[in-house]
């Protein structure tokens, strides 16, 4: 295989995703609601209401998260505390909910488009291996979604420290177990559900059949991936690295199987019996 | 120690494409049943045949993008389906599909450095020297920074073209590269595939205009439901569907021209489709010509028309054909209506045995 027309497919796919206003629009403007409108919303919302009672109420949900989480957070005013917890671990879901969101519709859109296109003949005839174009195409979905995950992490941290860390007694944002998931927990999850994704898209009629498709894949892992992310935050230090390491295996295996059994022939549309 | 053995004289070159009894189906459709085919380095061959007569995937088992379920592929000696092969195969082959292919969101400088770097030229000065020579060859170096989305059919084709020669391919593969073009573009298609076989460069190309063909087929190979039914070249194919010359008269009268067939030399008379009063005088020589016109001129026969008929490509085609339209009234080919064409020869019986001629088949 090589790594060089793997890059290159790469490139080229972002190149055409830089292209397409009707797709980074709406990509901004879900990594801007979910990363900055929500979140600036609410804690401008619980740190300006103060300390009445719904905010007391709210910060007795914090008893029911797990004995390791509750000892994290700081011993502050109620507002400060319930801020914190929602800052660190309540909105945990919407890093997975925007990258996956984003790379499945790319990733559903790739193959099958190809073959909308005509541009699936350009491929199959070319000397590229079609496992490189698949791993190509895989690896150019995920990035848009991860990207957008960065920077809306980045804007998000500033946006909790500014708002939540003068009530928490400073810049206290992203902790420890963010990173293990945005870093090590979060990619492999993308992998995951990309190597099906693009499966889909190889044997789906048309675009709209592999975006239906990719939603049913999408949903369960949406889940699964929901649960053990908080999990890596709530859990024990190191519960995060397992949970990332068990997600890494399962990814290089749906890869592996997705490298193995796409078929250059699905590039051109034909039901191929071999 | 012994002499490496030396080629037989007799052997021509090694064929660039060899297929032999090619089958391939998709689900319960079989799209090629037994195609063979054979194509000299350097030549033109043209397949020919109506929609669904299996061209197009007889390209793709070429460069070895379809697998096929019987027979042997081989192009450059090799099974393009075979591991590594397949690589080699197509990094030598050029294509040019019947919709061009390119990426709409690219402009058209993206689209030919994308197929440069997949081709393995990379992207340095010598191949943007490449990039530029193939684009200005076909005439579109000036929108290479447009998108590809603004382009116009014909702008699309002349892209398509340069990006199938950037990386000097052996092997060039037209897939109805004239589609959807206006005469003119198409003139200058035909004309920029003609410079390259000029070249050396091993063309196939596959059309259902005959027009197209016309002038530029070395090898003619008429496809039938997955079928090669006549291949050769077209000099060769018309002489054995049309061993006689063949002469058009035209005469005032039209009756007069009934009074030919008793004239020595002659071997058959056949009515030309729509031209009333001419009619195409198979001899056996075409040096009789001037005394079957001095006969009829004795008889009193007033001639208005006298010239050699030369068979077209198109003639050709439905003479093949027409066997299998006959018997096949529900073909979605072209113009079945030529079956009835009155001037078409009785067709050489598509069993018959290939003749002497070597490049020649008929099956």
């Amino acid at each position: 295989m090589s790594w060089g027309r793997v890059r290159i497919v790469i490139r080229t796919e972002l190149r055409q995703l830089a292209q397409a206003r009707d797709f980074w629009g709406p990509m901004v403007i879900l990594g801007s609601l979910f990363f900055v409108v929500v979140p600036t919303v609410l804690f401008l919302t619980i740190t300006q209401i103060g300390n009445v009672e719904a905010v007391d109420n709210v910060s007795k949900a914090i008893d029911v998260l797990p004995a390791g989480a509750q000892a994290s957070i700081p011993e502050v005013a109620a507002s400060g505390r319930t801020s914190y917890a929602l800052a660190v671990f309540l909105l945990a879901p919407v890093a997975i909910v925007v990258p996956l969101t984003i790379s499945t519709a790319v990733g559903a859109a790739s193959l099958v488009g190809e073959r909308e296109r005509g541009t699936g003949e350009f491929l199959a005839h070319s000397p590229a291996e079609a496992r490189e174009i698949y791993l190509g195409k895989v690896i150019a979905s995920i990035i848009p979604g991860y990207l957008t995950t960065f920077v809306g992490f980045g804007a998000y941290s500033l946006i909790v420290n500014l708002l939540v860390g003068p009530e928490v007694g400073g810049w206290f944002f992203p902790t420890r177990q963010w990173w293990v998931m945005v870093l090590w927990v979060l990619p492999p999850f993308l992998a995951i559900a990309l190597s099906v994704v693009l499966r889909l898209s190889a044997r789906v009629q048309s675009t709209a059949a592999a975006q239906q498709a990719s939603g049913l894949v999408t949903l369960p892992l949406i889940g699964v991936a929901y649960g053990q992310a908080t999990g890596s935050l709530f859990g024990a230090a190191g519960l995060g690295w397992i949970i990332g390491g068990m997600a890494w295996i399962i990814a290089i295996a749906a890869l592996s199987r997705g490298m193995a059994t796409i078929q250059r022939s699905r590039l051109l549309g034909v039901v191929d019996g071999i | 120690m012994s002499a490496p053995p030396s080629p037989s004289p007799a052997a021509g070159p090694e064929p660039v494409v060899a297929l032999s009894g090619i089958r391939r189906r998709f689900a319960r459709v079989e799209a090629l049943r037994g195609l063979s085919l054979s194509v000299d380095p350097g030549t033109v061959t043209v397949l020919l045949g109506p929609n669904g007569a299996g061209k197009t995937t007889a390209i793709r088992v070429i460069t070895g993008a379809l697998g096929v379920h019987d027979g042997s592929v081989r192009v450059f000696g090799l099974d393009p389906d075979a591991g590594r092969n397949g690589e080699a195969v197509r990094r030598r082959c050029g294509i040019v599909s019947a919709k061009p292919a390119l990426y709409d969101r690219l402009s058209g400088l993206d689209n030919l450095r994308y197929a440069a770097e997949l081709y393995g030229l990379g992207w340095n000065a010598d191949t943007r020297d490449r990039v530029m020579a193939a684009a200005t060859r076909f005439g579109i170096q000036a929108s290479l920074d447009d998108q590809v989305g603004g382009y116009s059919t014909g702008m699309k084709t002349r892209l398509a073209l340069s990006r199938s020669v950037l990386h000097e391919p052996d092997l060039l593969l037209f897939d109805e590269p004239t589609s959807g073009l206006d005469p003119e573009s198409s003139h200058a298609v035909l004309s920029m595939i003609k410079d390259m076989a000029a070249d050396g460069t091993t063309v196939i190309m596959c059309t259902h205009l005959l027009l197209e063909a016309e002038g530029l087929a070395e090898q003619v190979v008429v496809m039938e439901g997955g079928l090669d039914i006549a291949s050769g070249r077209p000099a060769q194919l018309m002489r054995r569907f049309w061993p006689e010359d063949a002469v058009r008269l035209g005469a005032e009268e039209p009756a007069a021209l009934n009074q030919i067939s008793d004239l020595p030399g002659v071997r058959g008379v056949d009515a030309v489709s729509g031209a009333v009063g001419e009619v195409d005088v198979r001899v056996d020589d075409l040096r009789r010509v001037p005394e079957l016109v001095m006969a009829l001129t004795t008889r009193g026969v007033r001639l208005t028309k006298v010239s050699p008929h030369e068979r077209s490509l198109e003639e050709l085609y439905f003479a093949v054909r027409a066997p299998h339209i006959r018997s096949t009234p529900s073909d979605g080919g072209l113009m079945p209506e030529a079956a009835s064409r009155p001037d078409e020869p009785s067709p050489m019986p598509v069993t018959e045995p290939t003749p002497t001629a070597e490049e020649a088949s008929v099956s």
